[in-house]
């Protein structure tokens, strides 16, 4: 039984023509014709099976593309990862492989001691968590320092600033390689970095050949190209805020600082929380840009986690891709305990 | 009755006009290729040639950087998803997915007669003792080092190979370094490869292989090299980009001499064609023998070759534009333009297609230079082990030339890496 | 001199421009400088042939250097000021250059040549915008099918995106079922498993399903973003209950429901979740990669990527290349960025 009572549609219709629809009237009307009857189609095809699921029931044919999808290349593929961590060998199909047990995770974890990735056992491994390490928490501050000063800047009444922030959020829409490239092709030996430097008196810098600077640079050219985005989300949080609260706070006499303290703070907690998790989770696995920045060196200075597994089961003359299941565990396990402790946490501010 | 006959027939004569169109669309076949110079070009024009005769194949080259070569394609292959053929450098990695082309090729003797026996049988496998034949050698290459004379000349240093047969290591570097600092450019380079680092490591008495060919790395010879490697990065002697500035792969370090600002290069002759073409005669360049030292004078061989696999579905056709680059005119063509040795040992005269002396001498010097290749390096390059050295000594003395691992504890990794690579190998 | 700073720091006639402003706005500016600076490099330097490419220290303005035909030689040469021994300038081509020495000759009467040291000399410049790296670029690296490939990609997957993530959202916000709470965790977790982690599995599967080498392979898995999913679900709970209860009294099915009244509510969401889709499967690079070994069918990122693998390194073509990729995600950015940004305000991070 269709039904096409009239209060209905002329509700979504007003809602339908408040937006876009009223700037491309004929095409508009074309698209709705074509809309409705879409609908129609679809309501005919799936009515039968409606009847026979029930409304609950449809809920599931609903959810069901997406939980296919996720099922096959993403549960599944995990779960088969998880198998082959505890497989050897190099052959590809996991039928082929001779099960090990735990000997992959403890060639992982075999460490005279666990700073000196020297003592270790598989040292690449330990030095991409400790490179890991230094890069998030690097990354992480950053970030947040500088989005929020963003942030802040562009709550501000200031002209222009449609511009400005979609001049932060540029760099957010390059790729991980346009991003890789760009920045390369300024820090090189001849490249405008060290043209600035020469200029200015000094001496040239490799700074991609150089293990410290190159560290620092993989966290630059990260944030460079995420803070936009970050920012954003800032800004939304703190016009969430209500103006009233600091006119109140301006006319008891309190200085921007005492403002941002008292009452930005507190009240962008939630949402800069959210930022630094995020962002955390990102960091972790981070890869692609850093690959093509620096393919991982100079040496090892730039290999991360991910890049890590990667080449252990790719690109290696022998793929060894039981131990880089093995270390992708690790990481997932990581990743997990982070994201817990995000819903905890997450919980808790959602009650305040 | 009528009806069903009429029907009949239509149904007929529909089934042998698709028959007739299944037939007539050429079957296509793949070939995932890499480029040094222009070996793709001269590839294209002999299978359009090939194709003019062969309507019925159509042969399509896929063009990938070399790391592609390396790090997808045996995915690929192993996947089931293997091309009909591809240019491969590491022959020995795909053994077992090959395409016997022996039932199809209409004159397999000939094979036998035109390429080595060793070469054949890389592509076999050491152990089996099988007469198959999965493709062939198409370019065999040597390492060695080239110099640019003319930086040479400007800074009134003498080429010490002009004076004597066997000049050494430190006397090369010596003389560059001379070069270099009166010419405002680097002194010397090498390819960031294992592959490139094994021919000067030999040099120096390094042995990798023992008779039952076990690898043993930390030899006093290995250690000469490794720290000579190290010192010319310490004394800024060469660019720090190419051992340090790529990351994990394969870097070569041809852009600085193509440019000029290289003395002394230490690569192969596959670098003639990729010369000829970007340096010309803007300065003169030319290939030096091989230095000499307690080991004795010696490159790497190396070379690709190019073998079908067996996933294909048009073995006949394969055989058919396989047989076709495979014989003595259209090879001879191949290396001819693209200035290769050949693998193909019948050949008969190349005429070399290319007028620059400096191509032509240094093909010379590479012909010349393929005769004196050790055990080690035969053994390095053809070895059933040999896999597992080149990438562990590369990525390790890598670490050591930034200094994140002391040139012993170096070693002792490149072993480590050597016996697990093995190790997981052989639990397959 | 009182006025002009009045004037200067008059803000429409609100308030005076006040020293946290003035922090403001040179902070803005500085940010935008940094923003925008690396990219108006790239393109400053897209322009510039390969010689000019190695100079150091780099100039911003591509500059290309005169060259004359001078009799007896094929090529053209290039033009140099040259400050001779007697302090007299002439104007010379240059024939060859090695390391610090270059060979000279009149251009009018070419007679001798002139052995120079290169510090002698200065070449004759003008501002050029050279197209020539593009031209032979996009001649060696195949740009045009590597557009239509990533057009084709991104299309295709943010409208299967859209779809199938509002239908999960909309039954994940609106309806009570058993086991919704295990497959919104599920969403979660699968937010932490990146992509390179699972690669050789997933790629196992897709080459099982037979998508390898197809770009459905690179569609089709992409579609399910779980970042999607929260997006929707965040915005469609705050659609009333209501309507869907009034519509449902009206005799309307599900479907009617979802297609008449939520999807069209959620467009903002909706529009917001295209552009990051855009974005995302634009700019999607590993797996690609991995999906896909026929040239023919790569993304522009893959295609990029592998340019710039190549032996002989080329700044000056992967630099040009480099900015025509990016150019079709600036345009969309540049016509879309109001939605972008005011999107992310209101349905960012609830």
């Amino acid at each position: 039984m269709t039904s096409t009572s009239p209060p209905t549609e002329s509700k979504q219709d007003k809602r339908t023509d408040s937006s876009l629809g009223g700037l491309f009237k004929p095409i508009g009307g074309l698209f709705a014709a074509l809309y409705r009857g879409i609908i129609n189609v679809v309501d005919f095809v799936m009515h039968p099976l409606q009847d026979r699921l029930g409304v609950r029931g449809m809920a599931y044919v609903f959810v069901l593309p997406n939980l296919l999808i996720f099922g096959i290349f993403i549960v599944f593929p995990m779960l088969l990862n998880f198998y082959y961590a505890f497989t050897g060998g190099t052959r590809l199909f996991p039928q082929d492989r001779p099960f090990v047990g735990t000997e992959n995770l403890e060639t992982l974890f075999t460490c005279g001691n666990f700073f000196d990735p020297n003592t270790c056992r598989t040292d690449i491994f330990w030095r991409a968590v400790m490179n890991t390490g230094g890069y998030v928490v690097a990354q992480v501050i950053f970030l947040i320092l500088l989005s929020l000063l963003s942030a802040l800047s562009l709550n501000r009444k200031v002209v222009g600033r449609g511009f400005f922030r979609s001049a932060f959020f540029y760099p957010v829409l390059l790729s991980p390689v346009v991003v890789a490239l760009i920045w390369k092709w300024i820090l090189q030996q001849d490249g405008l970095l060290n043209g600035l430097i020469v200029a200015l008196g000094g001496e040239r810098v490799g700074f991609l050949l150089n293990a410290q600077w190159a560290q620092v640079w993989a966290v630059v050219i990260s944030v460079w190209a995420q803070m936009g985005f970050y920012t954003l989300i800032l800004l939304a949080g703190l016009q969430a805020i209500p103006a009233e609260l600091y006119e109140a706070a301006s006319i008891d006499g309190a200085n921007l600082w005492q403002s941002f303290r008292r009452i930005t703070l507190p009240l962008l907690m939630p949402t800069m929380f959210v930022v630094i998790v995020l962002s955390l989770i990102r960091a972790v696995q981070v890869f692609d840009q850093v690959f093509a920045f620096t393919g991982g060196g100079p040496g090892t200075a730039t290999t991360y986690m991910v890049q890590f597994i990667y080449e252990t089961g790719f690109s290696n003359q022998t793929n060894q891709y039981g131990l880089a299941a093995a270390a992708s565990l690790v990481m997932a396990f990581f990743l997990l305990l982070l994201t817990a402790i995000q819903l905890r946490l997450g919980r808790r501010s959602d009650v305040t | 009755m009528k009806k069903v006959g009429v029907f009949l027939v239509l149904a007929l004569l529909i089934i042998g006009v698709l028959g007739v169109q299944a037939q007539t669309e050429p079957v296509e076949l793949r070939i995932a290729w890499y480029d040094d110079g222009n070996e793709g070009a001269v590839l294209r024009d002999l299978l359009d040639r090939f194709e003019a005769d062969n309507a019925d194949i159509r042969v399509v080259i896929d063009t990938v950087p070399y790391t592609s070569i390396l790090e997808q394609l045996p995915l690929q292959v192993e996947a089931g998803e293997a091309p009909d053929m591809a240019r491969v450098s590491a022959g020995e990695r795909y053994r077992g997915f090959y395409l016997d082309l022996r039932p199809y090729l209409t004159d397999p003797a000939y094979w036998e007669e035109s390429f080595p026996a060793a070469a054949l049988q890389w592509l076999r496998g050491a152990d089996e003792d099988g007469t198959e034949i999965h493709g062939f050698p198409n370019q065999f290459t040597v390492t060695g080092p080239y110099i640019n004379r003319t930086l040479f000349e400007q800074a009134g240093v003498d080429v010490p190979s002009d004076n004597s047969d066997e000049v050494t290591w430190e006397q090369w570097t010596e003389a560059a370094a001379e070069v270099a600092e009166a010419t405002e450019t680097y002194a010397v380079a090498i390819d960031r490869s294992g592959h490139r680092f094994a021919g000067p490591a030999f040099t120096q008495g390094a042995t990798y292989f023992d008779e039952e060919g076990n690898i043993t790395i930390d030899t006093p010879g290995f250690r000469t090299m490794a720290q000579m490697l190290i010192d010319w990065h310490t004394n800024e002697l060469t660019p720090a980009e190419v051992w340090l500035g790529s990351g994990g792969t394969y870097a070569p370090g041809a852009p600085f001499f193509v440019s000029g600002e290289l003395a002394f290069y230490m690569s192969g002759s596959w670098q003639i064609g990729n010369f000829a073409t970007n340096i010309g005669d803007a300065f003169d360049w030319e290939a030096v023998p091989n230095p000499t030292g307690p080991g004795g004078s010696t490159g790497m061989p190396g070379g690709t070759a190019f073998v079908a696999f067996a996933q294909t579905e048009h073995p006949e056709e394969v055989a058919r534009v396989m047989e076709y680059l495979a014989s003595v005119d259209v090879y001879r063509e191949f290396v001819e333009r693209t200035l290769f040795i050949p693998g193909h040992q019948n050949l008969g005269e190349i005429d070399y297609q290319t007028e620059l002396p400096a191509a032509e001498q240094s093909l010379q010097v590479f012909a010349a230079e393929a005769l004196k290749l050790s055990d080690q390096a035969y053994g390095l390059q053809y070895g059933s082990n040999a896999f597992a050295v080149n990438n562990p000594v590369r990525d390790r003395l890598t670490q050591a030339i930034i200094g994140e691992l002391s040139l012993d504890d170096a070693i002792l990794r490149i072993q480590e890496d050597i016996d697990a690579a093995l190790a997981a190998a052989a639990a397959s | 001199m009182r006025m002009v700073l009045d004037y200067l720091t008059n803000t429409r006639g609100r308030k005076r421009l006040s020293f946290s402003d003035a922090l403001t706005y040179l902070y803005l500016l500085l940010g935008t400088l940094m923003m925008f600076g690396p990219i108006v490099w790239l393109v400053a330097s897209s322009f510039k042939p390969q010689a000019e490419l190695y100079r150091f220290p780099p100039r911003f303005f591509p500059y290309r250097q005169e060259t004359v035909i001078v009799p007896g030689y094929d090529d053209p040469l290039d033009l140099y000021n040259v400050t001779m021994d007697d302090g007299t300038i002439l104007q010379l081509a240059q024939v060859r250059r090695v390391g610090i020495e270059a060979q000279m000759v009149d251009p009018v009467t070419p007679g001798e040549i002139v052995r120079v040291n290169i510090n002698q000399r200065t070449p004759v410049e003008s501002v050029y915008f050279g197209l020539e790296n593009y031209a032979e670029g996009v001649t060696r690296f195949n740009f045009w099918v590597y557009l239509r490939n990533s057009i084709v990609v991104t299309a295709l997957a943010t409208f299967l995106t859209l779809l199938i993530n509002s239908m999960a959202a909309f039954a994940l916000s609106k309806y009570q079922f058993r086991g919704k709470d295990s497959i919104l965790l599920l969403t979660i977790g699968t937010l932490m498993v990146p992509l390179s982690v699972i690669l050789i599995p997933v790629f196992l599967v897709i080459t099982q399903i037979g998508w390898n080498n197809n770009l459905l392979g690179v569609i089709v898995p992409a579609a399910a973003t779980p970042t999607g999913v929260f997006l929707l679900r965040q915005y469609m709970l705050t659609i009333p209950d209501e309507l869907i209860d009034s519509a449902r009294i009206d005799g309307a099915s599900e479907w009617r429901i979802y297609l008449q009244i939520i999807l069209p509510l959620a467009r903002p969401a909706l529009a917001v979740l295209a552009i990051f889709s855009i974005m995302w499967r634009w700019n999607d690079f590993l797996w690609p990669l991995v999906v896909l070994s026929r040239s023919e069918l790569f993304t522009l990122q893959v295609g990029l990527n592998s340019f710039q693998g190549e032996l002989n390194v080329q700044w000056n073509l992967i630099l040009a290349m480099t900015v025509l990729t990016l150019l079709p995600i600036t345009f969309v950015f540049a016509f879309l960025q109001r939605y972008i940004t005011s999107g992310i305000a209101t349905t960012g991070m609830k």
